[in-house]
């Protein structure tokens, strides 16, 4: 890590966040394309080569629909939650490394906008305001199907935040640090398994709480099978009913970012971020990783989409409190465990 | 009205909650317990819905997300079908069958002209029978494709459908190959059939009956032991053997429930009597019971469909009972003779008159029993004609098993039930 003037911070920061938006935009594309190879269909194709301009006509498109606002809605609420929803998504990236410096036209430059002490815990937060956008959105839009949809949102987010946290606690006692940077460094180690030398990515000593983690993120970000507060089936697409053209938009970006986030995140945690054969010597190949390591999370995302029915509410919540959380809490313990017994403190 | 009203509250709202008390708790049944109605929200679910199939409006009171009552409303979809057969000849009225379950628009036909044939008298020949049959399960399979492609999707599982709809599009094509047009197929005729069977028609559909029992083990194998599915299937809907003959169900809902009647077996008619297959019975009356009851259907009626084609294969007998007249004159010396054109020209437009009776026929359609009850007056109009929709009854149970489900379990309820709205509404 270092110091570097403030103008090439803002730099990094741009250029993450424009990359998120893009890439945003292009995960779109990859879901449709996935979903049609899925179900035996063309996906977009009209819209330049291989359709590869559809994210573009579809930005076009949103850009120019009209601007409804329900007569009965509470017009600033309804203006402000997108919003919501939109930056938190995105603010949450701030913390993400994508590498450690890079050395460019002679200077040192850290390939991160911040590295905060509880980098962790930051995005954990940032991301569980989100769901405030959700609930305000879906109140101030005075429809009786977001209504429930905003609901759903409330019990949900706020059960699997926790189930979330909970599984990273014990990568966080295995690193002792809430440092992402920290976290993909600890990860760069070696560990060996009798004569097996493996790295130390965290999905080899946390399978379970990388399983739980994965399934929690799906709810997390309302993704099938867990998109209870969208259901376009029953709730006709639930908390953003109401909203048309840019505002839904913001919805939009505001999930798909939140995809592409936790995706990065899961990456950095389990899967040793940046870390891979030569990314030390070389950065850009630590990026080109990440990269692909976050394509996995974000095909499962669509896999699980295509694959799966939704639950139901009740049951859902069933999953995150009967099963989940007793295996987090059983996973944090025998952590606890197996990192005091290593230092010797256990007995 | 005065304008006391409280606004939110729609008409029908307040009819729903007339019998609710300002405060206290009763309740309905066992398990549901009624809060007192500031707690309540009043949900109107279609006619504008992804869920409702069609047009269908559901009136919900919830508890938050419990439905306490449920109230459907229909005629969204009325064309007054019933009317129009009163107003048109004979064969004129068939097309318009077409038009009321769209999803299975031979099936339609074939009750109707059956029971015009039943009032003149009629009896079409054998291998026309056979062929009916063919045409018949083909709409089955294609329906119940339909059933649970949506169905599936209500629920969540958004692949299926599109994997449904690629095969019901080689039924389409079957059904275009033989008469041009692929959803309102027109495809009965009074009499038996008036254009030949294509030669290759045969192969064809052999073709699909080697493909669809694979395609459809693939969806069993995505649904049938999916943990998800069975959740939001197993104990869901439960409707008890009584209470589906109470509601006169017919069709998979009531065979799902466990009781055995299938108009195929029940009162042969056609030639079912001669065919080998089975009528799968559920055991616990829920909506998954009813989707394992309708994925057999699909296998035993591929199952008919092979051994109708093996019986009409080297038959050579008409296809058309053109000895009577009440049938269409053939059309073949139309353009050479005249004779046959002024006899053709003159059936067409005079149409044919049945003597005066009544006669009701019932044929087992995908969603029950489809029945249809025609008076003849002895001139070339019927004087009644009414349409006994499985669809139609079948929506009754909806206020019946959806007390006390969750409001996700009504997308599921809807759609186990299997109505088409243009059928239920007519």
């Amino acid at each position: 890590m270092n110091d570097q003037p403030i103008w090439l911070t803002f730099l990094v920061a741009f250029i993450i966040m424009n990359v998120l938006l893009i890439g945003m935009a292009y995960m779109t594309y990859f879901e449709r394309k996935v979903l049609a190879a899925m179900q035996d269909r063309m996906g977009p194709t009209r819209t330049g080569p291989a359709g590869l301009l559809q994210p573009i006509a579809d930005g076009i498109k949103l850009l120019s629909k009209e601007d409804l606002i329900p007569r009965a809605a509470d017009k600033w609420v309804f203006f402000f939650a997108p919003l919501v929803v939109f930056v938190s998504a995105i603010v949450t990236a701030a913390v993400i490394p994508f590498g450690q410096t890079a050395h460019l036209f002679g200077r040192d430059v850290n390939l991160y906008a911040t590295d905060l002490n509880v980098g962790a815990l930051f995005v954990m937060a940032v991301s569980g305001i989100g769901v405030y956008g959700i609930i305000l959105g879906a109140w101030a839009s005075a429809n009786r199907f977001s209504l429930l949809g905003g609901l759903r949102a409330a019990a949900q987010v706020v059960s699997y935040e926790l189930i979330l946290g909970l599984s990273l606690a014990g990568i966080f006692l295995l690193a002792g640090s809430l440092s992402l940077r920290e976290i993909v460094l600890e990860q760069q180690q070696n560990l060996s398994i009798g004569p097996l030398e493996i790295k130390n990515w965290y999905i080899f000593s946390q399978p379970l709480a990388f399983v739980i983690f994965l399934i929690a993120a799906v709810a997390e970000t309302n993704r099938a099978p867990f998109d209870l507060p969208e259901a376009e089936t029953e709730l006709i697409s639930g908390f953003h009913t109401e909203y048309s053209a840019f505002r839904f938009s913001f919805y939009f970006l505001g999930e798909y970012i939140a995809m592409i986030v936790i995706s990065l995140f899961a990456s950095t945690l389990f899967l040793g971020g940046p870390s891979g054969p030569g990314s030390e010597s070389h950065w850009w190949l630590g990026i080109i990783y990440l990269f692909f390591k976050t394509i996995i999370f974000l095909f499962f995302y669509v896999w699980l989409r295509a694959t799966l029915p939704r639950f139901r509410y009740d049951q859902l919540m069933g999953i995150a409190w009967k099963v989940l959380f007793p295996l987090v809490l059983l996973n944090l313990v025998v952590t606890a465990a197996i990192r005091l017994a290593s230092d010797g403190k256990l007995f | 009205m005065s304008t006391t009203t409280d606004p939110q509250w729609t008409p029908d709202a307040i009819d729903l909650i007339r019998d609710v008390p300002a405060t206290g708790t009763y309740t309905i049944t066992d398990e549901v317990q009624i809060t007192d109605r500031e707690h309540q929200l009043v949900l109107n679910m279609g006619p504008q819905h992804p869920s409702t199939h069609g047009v269908l409006r559901v009136i919900l009171r919830l508890d938050g997300e419990v439905i306490l009552d449920c109230d459907p409303v229909i005629g969204y979809l009325h064309r007054g079908v019933e009317k129009l057969g009163e107003s048109h000849r004979y064969a004129q009225v068939v097309p318009w069958t077409d038009r009321t379950d769209y999803v299975a628009a031979p099936m339609n036909n074939l009750g109707c002209v059956m029971a015009f044939e039943k009032l003149a008298g009629l009896e079409s020949p054998e291998r026309a029978q056979y062929w009916r049959v063919i045409f018949s399960e083909l709409s089955r399979i294609a329906s119940h494709l339909v059933w649970l492609g949506t169905h599936a999707l209500d629920i969540g599982a958004l692949s299926m459908s599109l994997y449904c709809f690629r095969e019901r599009e080689l039924i389409l094509d079957i059904f275009e190959a033989y008469c041009g047009a692929r959803l309102t197929t027109n495809i009965m005729e009074i009499g038996g059939f008036s254009r030949p069977i294509p030669e290759f028609l045969p192969q064809q559909i052999r073709d699909f009956t080697k493909i669809f029992p694979q395609r459809q083990q693939e969806y069993a194998e995505l649904l049938t032991a999916n943990p998800i599915w069975i959740a939001r299937t197993k104990d869901i809907g439960v409707i008890s053997p009584q209470a589906a003959v109470d509601y006169c169900l017919t069709g998979a809902c009531l065979r799902g429930s466990g009781v055995n009647y299938d108009i195929r077996k029940a009162m042969p008619y056609l030639v079912y009597d001669r065919l080998d297959f089975e009528v799968p019975l559920g055991t616990h009356g829920d909506v998954y019971d009813r989707y394992l009851v309708r994925m057999e259907e699909m296998r035993q009626a591929v199952r008919i469909i092979e051994q109708c084609l093996d019986a009409v294969e080297n038959m050579d007998t008409p296809l058309m009972a053109y000895e009577s007249a009440y049938v269409i004159p053939p059309h073949k010396g139309t353009m050479t003779t005249a004779e046959d054109m002024q006899r053709h020209f003159i059936w067409v437009i005079k149409g044919f008159s049945p003597p005066v009776g009544e006669a009701y026929v019932a044929v087992e359609h995908p969603k029950g029993e489809n029945g249809y009850y025609v008076v003849s007056d002895g001139t070339s109009i019927p004087y009644r004609f009414r349409i006994r929709s499985p669809d139609f009854v079948n929506l009754g149970v909806l206020p019946y098993v959806a007390q006390g489900a969750m409001l996700a379990d009504m997308v599921a309820l809807i759609g186990t039930i299997d109505i088409v709205l243009g059928s239920v509404d007519r």
